[in-house]
């Protein structure tokens, strides 16, 4: 059951809309109400009614549900290779999915996410060497993450596109060159995460947990944002910024909460790559790789889309374990098909996938249904941008 | 007399961080795009004067003819320039026409792909380039203070290069085509420019000014495959800023003050050299953004 | 009424489409210019006047139709080719390069010249009080005579057809007066023009045929001795009034609807149209 959503011009954020966007303005309807329609003006008006989502969407949320209990078992029955693999998935999707947010629909692009991932893992660290536990601290580490965001914004705010990236890079390097004068968090080298005594197997299963548990909220976090007036206003900002600066929207504003939260989501993060590897040093906490691979990552998987980050982090994996053997070329080919893929192809593999079919798994727009019509929306009602 | 040697010192190497830095400020008032992969072409300039050097010197052709190095190192500005015009016309000439924040993707991809290409094939190992004698003599003005003639050398060919640049801008007619361009692009299409060309251009020279600055680099210090992200593009940015948009003497000054910061922050703490100049850049973006000389609208 | 120097128009646009994203900003426009007159294209704001100059010099690219300059498609052009084949627009809004000289911007458009007898040194001649102030930068200057330096520096790439948008807009009028005075000169020199006006006494005054855009079509054409008051009102603000039978227009100059009418209509009846035939 796929029908094709008629073709929008807008391909990503920096192609804007031939005309400024209109966001659709009602509140979330369920199915089956009449509404009004939001045609135009000059073509006849059938009834319509606004649903959010279709029925695929429900079978992809009980699919998601199913999902995410398997995972919880998956401790008990796979070796720890794989869940530390997992491990490794969830933040990279984690921290994607905060890029993405930031990049695709506030339309800020930072290549300075790093300093809060770096931040993350320090804040666990020095809870940890003050007698806290360190998952106890992953929530402490994120929300002040998101504090310390408060002042970044407000050194970055005015800055136009390519200023802003590179300052943000900016202050990353200033964070890590500030906490490697720190003796007692381990100076330039480093130091091992205390705090931890746990058997190998139990702390391999816990640290699984941890990452589930806050993948599975950040993720739900963001499609709760998206579905939310907030997310309205990021789709018209991801679509045409001007255009939602003159109706009104507050841009600034809502750039601001995004930032915050994509400061604590890769605060996050950075938490636990701390639990995961044990130690920390500044080099590999506040590296630009980080910002690197989110970067690809979303790129890859399709750029201002919830889907996208999942794709983009599974073709990662797939790159790096089939070509680990070979050093960093991985990086390299998907650096160069992140390239490729932003000039020729910008919405990525998830904008070529649901060209195609027309599916949306994550359902944060409106559907148009004619009021006769039970199953499919009519080609040329649906004047929606993407969700 | 300490502080007086560390503002020497910084004034010595502002020249360099302005050579680096006018390239990127160029390529941003032209094509209004920061490349993020500038530092990292300074390093691959500083690779390939290597290689040059390599080549030149196996038996096969220095039993031909002796090729001194200085004109091993005088190759890789123009091939660079010339890499410069052809980079900008195939690869950012597309992400530009998909927009700015594609082109600043697409730079920042450049820049991890030759990171790790170079780590693949020369190791993490730091390198630097020979020019003999040079970089050990110095002479000395009253009892404290010492400078190298190698850095007055860099001072020297940099400030040269900022001059002719200047001149070049503002009375040839290539540097008339930049400065229109600039200011507005359709209008200069409407007056028969071929815009492309003219960001040809400014990328040629861009990158023939960074390789530059790469081989200075080498010479005055160790580089290695992630100093261009570590420090180069981050030096470069900073001094544009402090300096200000839209003037390479402003570019210059911008260059010294970040050198004079780094060299009193060290004069604290070894650690803080590279810190201080990153605080400095941080309170003129608060203080000042558009910079000390810029007219300009900025950020 | 003006006579073709050659086998048919100097410039022509044949139905041109143009979409600007998802709006249509012009449908099925044509007209016909021939060598040495001047055409004036009127109409309200939005209705694409300026659309169809800046596809014409290139920066638009249509969704369909064609413009051809001597009879030669040049549809497919870059803007700037156009330039040297010919075609050069004098941008609504002057667009002078601010941080540039007056020589500089002039020298900027010279650089792309065609042979012809513009020159530098001409456009002093045509402006007076030009070369005293040719040191000074371009944002320095009044808007009026910043007007003359766009015109100049389009004069010296010594263009065929001449391309003027808006140039009244935020001038005095005793300013725009002398501008267009100089529209002669610009025609004894070779060069033809079409013009964008907002102001349609100024335009009836200087030009030989006029065009009335309306969202995008054409809604009235012909000279201006030919059409009343009543017509250019009513295809202007798209009036359906009880204007009919307009008097046959120019002798073989028209844009290949029926010979002899003044008035051309769209197609068809879709939204609003102008004075019927």
């Amino acid at each position: 059951m796929s029908s094709i959503e008629p073709r929008q011009s807008a391909a990503g954020p920096q192609q804007p809309a031939g005309q400024p966007d209109q966001p659709a303005g009602q509140p979330d309807q369920p199915a089956g109400q009449p509404d009004q329609p939001a045609g135009q003006p000059a073509q006849p008006n059938p009834p319509v009614r606004v649903t959010r989502s279709r029925r695929s969407a429900l079978w992809a949320g009980i699919a998601a549900i199913a999902a995410v209990i398997i995972l919880a078992y998956l401790p008990y029955i796979v070796y720890s290779a794989t869940t530390n693999l997992l491990v490794n998935f969830f933040m990279l999707l984690i921290m994607a999915s905060m890029w993405n947010l930031l990049a695709g629909y506030a339309g800020l692009v930072s290549v300075g996410q790093q300093a809060f991932v770096g931040l993350g893992a320090y804040f666990v660290l020095l809870l940890a060497i003050h007698g806290a536990n360190p998952f106890v601290a992953i929530p402490a580490a994120t929300a002040l993450c998101g504090i310390v965001g408060l002042p970044v914004w407000w050194l970055v705010s005015r800055l136009r596109s390519g200023y802003f990236a590179i300052t943000m890079w900016v202050i990353a390097s200033v964070c890590e060159l500030i906490i490697s004068q720190f003796s007692s968090l381990g100076g330039g080298t480093g130091m091992a995460l205390p705090g931890l005594n746990l058997s190998p197997a139990l702390l391999t299963a816990d640290t699984y947990w941890a990452t589930l548990t806050v993948t599975v909220i950040v993720l739900a976090a963001v499609y709760l944002l998206l579905r939310s007036r907030l997310g309205l206003v990021l789709t018209a900002i991801r679509d045409d910024e001007t255009g939602a600066r003159s109706i009104g929207a507050r841009v600034g504003r809502t750039q601001r909460t995004v930032f915050l939260v994509a400061a604590a989501g890769c605060g996050a993060a950075g938490a636990l790559y701390v639990i995961s590897q044990l130690a920390v040093d500044p080099g590999s906490a506040f590296s630009v790789l980080w910002t690197a691979k989110m970067i690809f990552i979303t790129i890859i998987g399709g750029i201002g889309t919830i889907e996208g980050p999942f794709i983009g982090t599974i073709v990662f994996f797939v790159l790096q374990q089939t070509l680990s053997q070979y050093g960093t070329w991985y990086f390299i080919i998907l650096g160069l098909v992140a390239m490729a893929v932003a000039i020729w192809a910008p919405r990525g593999l998830w904008g070529l996938i649901s060209d195609r079919l027309g599916i949306r798994i994550f359902p944060v727009g409106y559907w148009l249904w004619p009021a006769t019509e039970r199953e499919r929306p009519a080609r040329g009602l649906a004047l929606l941008r993407r969700g | 007399m300490i502080w007086v040697n560390a503002i020497i010192q910084g004034i010595l190497v502002g020249g360099l961080y302005a050579l680096f830095a006018c390239g990127l400020s160029l390529m941003f008032g032209v094509m209004k795009v920061i490349n993020l992969a500038h530092g990292d072409l300074a390093v691959v300039a500083g690779y390939f004067a290597l290689g040059i050097i390599a080549v030149t010197h196996t038996h096969a052709i220095s039993s031909f003819v002796h090729v001194p190095v200085g004109v091993s190192y005088a190759l890789v500005v123009p091939v660079f320039a010339v890499v410069g015009y052809v980079v900008q016309r195939t690869l950012l000439q597309a992400a530009l026409n998909r927009g700015v924040l594609t082109t600043l993707l697409v730079t920042f991809g450049l820049s991890v792909v030759i990171e790790n290409g170079l780590q693949q094939f020369f190791s993490a190992n730091s390198h630097s380039l020979s020019i003999g004698s040079l970089v050990s003599d110095s002479f000395g003005i009253g009892s404290q203070i010492t400078i190298a003639y190698l850095d007055v050398s860099i001072l020297a060919v940099a400030v040269a290069v900022l001059l002719g640049l200047q001149y070049f801008l503002s009375s040839s007619k290539y540097g008339r085509l930049i400065r229109a361009v600039a200011d507005d692009r359709e209008a200069a299409q409407l007056a028969g420019v071929d815009y492309r060309h003219v960001f040809g251009i400014a990328a040629a020279i861009a990158f023939g000014t960074v390789a530059l600055a790469g081989l200075a680099f080498g010479m005055y210090t160790q580089f290695n495959p992630t100093i261009g992200t570590d420090q180069l593009l981050l030096f470069a940015f900073e001094a544009v800023v402090i300096g200000g948009l839209g003037s390479l003497w402003g570019t210059l000054a911008g260059g010294i003050l970040l050198g004079v910061a780094q060299q009193i922050g060290a004069q604290y703490n070894a650690a803080d050299q590279v810190l201080a100049g990153q605080l400095l850049f941080l309170l003129v973006l608060v203080i000042r953004p558009q910079g000390l000389t810029s007219r300009r609208e900025t950020a | 009424m003006s006579v073709g120097a050659g086998s048919g128009p100097l410039l022509e646009v044949r139905d041109l489409t143009v979409h600007h994203g998802q709006l249509e900003a012009l449908h099925g426009v044509s007209l016909s210019l021939p060598a040495g007159a001047v055409h004036a294209m009127i109409g309200a704001n939005g209705a694409g006047k300026s659309t169809l100059l800046r596809t014409i010099a290139g920066l638009h690219k249509p969704t369909s139709g064609s413009i051809l300059l001597d009879g030669t498609d040049v549809t497919g052009l870059r803007p700037e080719r156009r330039v040297t084949a010919g075609i050069v627009l004098v941008p609504e809004g002057r667009r002078l390069f601010p941080t540039l000289t007056v020589q500089e911007n002039l020298l900027v458009g010279s650089d792309s010249a065609r042979p012809g007898p513009w020159t530098i040194d001409g456009v002093y001649d045509l402006f007076g009080w030009m070369a005293d102030r040719r040191s000074q930068r371009a944002a320095q200057l009044s808007g009026g005579e910043q007007q003359a330096v766009a015109i100049g520096r389009a004069l010296v790439a010594n263009p065929r057809v001449l391309l003027l948008d808006e140039l009244s807009l935020g001038l005095a009028p005793v300013v725009v007066r002398r501008i267009y005075d100089l529209l002669p000169r610009l025609l004894g020199s070779g060069v033809t023009v079409l013009l964008v006006e907002q102001d349609v006494s100024q335009a009836l005054h200087v030009a030989s045929r006029i065009h009335c855009l309306l969202e995008g079509r054409t809604t009235l054409e012909g000279a201006p001795a030919e059409l009343t008051a009543e017509q250019i009102e009513g295809a202007y603000f798209g009036l359906r009034n009880g204007g009919n039978g307009a008097p046959g227009g120019g002798s073989g100059s028209g844009s290949g609807s029926t010979p002899g009418a003044a008035a051309v209509g769209p197609t068809d009846g879709a939204g609003s149209t102008g004075a019927g035939a």
